[in-house]
């Protein structure tokens, strides 16, 4: 809208008396950032899902219909139903846990490993700083699926050894971030003048630097989060996650694979449901940054 | 100068607002002024009373959410209030051009200079290349830049403050408007700095006959340099009219108040004496600090600064940046170890303190930062921040502990419904006192201040300064006062430092500083202070012989 627009519509002032009211519901609703509640709602249905899975499928996500093999989706099944006759959507319904559970698992362990790493990195500075910061550079040269496939081969499998060797390859980039934050915050005035007023260490770093700090790291969490869940769906899709009757969701990718040409649906459906997931989670973490001072 | 002549810039009942989420914030409430050709006309008034924004809209570049109400702008007889960015587009520079604030961040740092002064040679006409540098090295040499023809291959980084506000001016006059819109060019520098460049405005006008826009906070520099003054208060004109009647005879409480609180040598009165035989607090002795540079050389900062503060007293020491001022207090609050050389304060030695006595220490010396806006961490309420201090060393039971933060507040003249907010929902006088208070609340022998007036407005600077005396005579505090405006040492002050490039030049009390016995540097610094203009000015200023250049 240029000046002029706008002047000329704020002289007409009896029009705008009237329109007022609807003018302000279609600016606000005009606002309304509709990609940030879409992301919202997808997260929101995927926790209920995890939560309360019996209240969206009747079906049994283990036990197969005998002679319902292979079906394509109908009213009956709502995502057609697997080569053991199990319906599609209860595995999604019921994998949702699996793959949430992991995921947070996963950026946990990133997230408490790689901010402290990065705080103590930050503020303590000089050799500390080098010898933990080159330990993350390691970390971030090797690939992270082979990262974390090396992890899981000494863990052994399993769900909950597939998310900490997620958290693992988290752990580099939380540490980086975090220490660049520090060093930000630590270089601020206010926490010399924290020094200033005889504050130890400890306490400057606990009450000024961390939650100072912290802004960022969150947003950077909610990114991880997205990209945990693919990598967790990686892993269960190859193999190394969940053994097979558990519904995750990369295991019903890598199930649905052999019928491929002749249902579709069993490989494409759970991969959308992944991608949107990401999607959202990436689009609650842009918001969150932006949000922050 | 004829009365006959059209206005160069006639602005009328101008009306502008910034958009603040749904709502709209009108900051400037029909303002209505002339600028005539080869005249100088300060907008005066203090941060947020739209003056910037006036600036702002007469050259169109008002902030993406703000937008002119009403009113007009007549630049050269022609309405450019309606005008698209595009039709504004031709005219900036060619008619109407900006000196903008803050050099340092004006200038593109990957372009050297001669490009960027030939860009705005390039956009308004063709020239071909040799043409084009001919002129770019005629527009630095008229703008008094040493060795134009080196200038021009140089990249912003290597220039000084001063000489880059001298490339700004380059840029602005260029196509020899008829208007230059001049927005605290000077703020940024240094007083003798500030004077030169100023100067040199003041001789581009007289030459080319250009009218000037002065933007500034600084009455002392408007009385100084501006042939009509008009103040602004809350986006309203108070008062506007020639500089010598505005000063002689102010009509409007609001200007009344601007005068009286502005730090100029006039009103100044020498404080009384010090008695003889007060304890010492803080004794420097042969104070060096070295910093060890990229290339291996260390660079040596304070270069032999002796002095002494008496209990009770303010000492305060000044410079031009890059004096060493700076370093010098830091030494003294324990904040960085001197290489060489003694700092007492009472009868600790500052420079064998170790990690747990130097905490203890800080109970003793506390230090107060330029910058509120940063100095505050804005996560913490007023209270939390207050409560700090208290935390650190007295194991209080809770309530005395917010008694006494409580009490320290109010000492600061801060109403107790603050304690509950956070640093960003406070001005920057309020922010300050919150600091000062948070300083004060351990109860130290000795408060180190930074610059601690400099960035508030002159009626904020005159309040947090009397605060300060205040607290000084009840308290029995002693001060180390760092600040540039020789008018606020002369206020506050009973002994002097000046530093110039790391070296001690003058020493002794404000009487003995500010007496023709100075060194030539303290006068020209102190010749330097604007506001000479003003009409109380009946402080004489010592006589400069031989002033060399010193920027």
């Amino acid at each position: 809208m240029t000046t002029t627009d706008s002047f000329l519509h704020v002289t007409d002032t009896t029009k705008q008396g009237e329109t007022a009211g609807w003018l302000r519901v279609l600016a606000a609703l005009r606002k309304l950032p509709l990609g940030l509640v879409l992301a919202w709602l997808v997260l929101t249905t995927v926790v209920l899902w995890a939560a309360m899975p019996w209240l969206f499928t009747a079906y049994d996500p283990l036990q197969g219909t005998p002679g319902g093999q292979l079906k394509a989706p109908s009213a009956a099944h709502l995502l057609g139903t697997d080569s053991l006759g199990r319906d599609l959507f209860a595995r999604l319904v019921y994998g949702a846990v699996h793959s949430l559970s992991g995921a947070i698992a996963a950026v946990g362990v990133g997230l408490i490993v790689g901010s402290a790493l990065g705080l103590v990195a930050g503020s303590a500075r000089g050799r500390v700083d080098t010898v933990l910061m080159r330990l993350v550079d390691v970390l971030l040269a090797i690939p992270t699926l082979l990262l974390s496939l090396s992890i899981i081969i000494l863990l052994g499998f399993g769900t909950l050894h597939a998310a900490i060797a997620v958290g693992a390859t988290a752990i580099a980039g939380f540490a980086r971030l975090m220490r660049s934050e520090v060093v930000r915050v630590r270089n601020a005035e206010f926490v010399e003048a924290a020094f200033g007023s005889g504050g130890t260490f400890a306490r400057v770093l606990w009450r000024h630097i961390l939650p100072n700090s912290l802004t960022s790291v969150i947003a950077y969490t909610a990114v991880q989060f997205g990209w945990a869940i693919l990598q967790i769906s990686t892993l269960g899709f190859l193999g190394y996650g969940a053994p097979p009757p558990t519904p995750e969701w990369g295991l019903l990718i890598a199930e649905g694979r052999n019928y491929l040409a002749t249902a579709w649906w069993l490989t494409t459906v759970p991969g959308l449901v992944v991608v949107t997931v990401v999607l959202a989670a990436n689009r609650i973490s842009r918001s969150i940054g932006r949000s922050s001072p | 100068m004829s009365p006959v002549q059209a206005p160069v810039l006639d602005v009328r009942d101008l009306v502008l607002s910034y958009r603040q989420g749904d709502e709209r914030a009108a900051v400037v409430h029909g303002v209505s002024f002339t600028v005539e050709p080869g005249e100088v006309v300060a907008l005066v008034g203090e941060s947020g009373s739209g003056k910037t924004s006036t600036a702002q809209a007469v050259i169109g570049l008002l902030a993406e959410n703000g937008r002119i109400d009403s009113g007009t702008i007549h630049l050269n007889g022609e309405d450019i209030s309606r005008w698209s960015s595009r039709r504004l587009r031709n005219i900036r520079g060619a008619v109407v051009s900006l000196v903008p604030q803050d050099p340092g961040n004006s200038l593109d740092p990957v372009m050297t200079i001669g490009a960027q002064v030939r860009e705005t040679l390039e956009i308004h006409g063709r020239l071909d290349r040799r043409e084009a540098d001919r002129q770019v090295i005629e527009l630095l040499t008229s703008v008094g830049l040493s060795e134009p023809a080196l200038r021009i291959r140089q990249y912003p980084h290597e220039l000084s403050g001063g000489m880059k506000q001298r490339v700004l001016i380059a840029i602005a006059i260029a196509l020899r408007p008829a208007l230059i819109i001049a927005d605290e060019p000077t703020s940024a520098l240094d007083v003798t700095v500030q004077r030169r460049i100023l100067d040199l405005i003041n001789d581009l006008r007289r030459e080319y006959g250009t009218s000037v826009l002065l933007v500034t906070h600084d009455l002392a520099v408007a009385a100084d340099r501006s042939d009509r003054i008009i103040v602004l208060q809350g986006g309203r004109i108070q008062e506007q009219g020639r500089t010598e009647d505005v000063l002689a005879a102010p009509q409007n409480a609001y200007t009344r108040k601007l005068l009286s609180d502005a730090p100029s040598l006039a009103t100044a009165r020498p404080r009384p004496p010090i008695e003889p035989g007060r304890p010492i607090a803080v004794t420097v002795r042969n104070l060096v600090q070295d910093f060890p540079l990229q290339s291996g050389k260390t660079f040596r900062a304070v270069d032999d600064v002796s002095f002494t503060v008496a209990r009770g007293t303010t000492h305060a020491v000044v410079g031009e940046s890059g004096s060493g001022k700076t370093t010098t207090i830091r030494a003294i609050a324990g904040f960085q170890k001197p290489t060489g050389g003694e700092i007492r304060v009472g009868d600790l030695d500052v420079r064998s303190l170790r990690s747990e006595e130097l905490r203890q220490f800080r109970r003793k010396v506390q230090l107060v930062y330029q910058n509120p806006w940063g100095s505050l961490d804005p996560r913490q309420t007023v209270q939390a921040i207050v409560e700090e201090p208290l935390l650190n060393f007295d194991p209080l039971p809770r309530d005395q502990r917010q008694a006494r933060v409580r009490a320290m507040i109010d000492r600061v003249g801060l109403p107790a419904a603050l304690l509950s907010r956070s640093p960003h929902a406070l001005s920057g006088g309020q922010r300050q006192r919150v600091a000062i208070a948070r300083a004060l609340v351990l109860e130290p022998d000795v408060v180190v201040l930074d610059e601690a007036v400099s960035a508030l407005d002159v009626t904020v600077q005159a309040q947090i300064l009397t605060l300060l005396a205040e607290l000084q005579r009840d308290l029995g505090l002693t001060y180390v006062f760092v600040s540039h405006d020789l008018a606020i040492v002369r206020q506050i002050a009973d002994t002097v430092s000046v530093l110039h490039n790391g070296r001690q030049v003058d020493y002794g009390t404000v009487d003995e500083i500010f007496s023709p016995a100075a060194t030539a540097y303290t006068r020209e610094l102190i010749q330097a202070i604007p506001g000479r203009k003003f009409p109380r000015a009946a402080f004489d200023r010592p006589p400069l012989a031989a002033a060399g250049p010193l920027s």
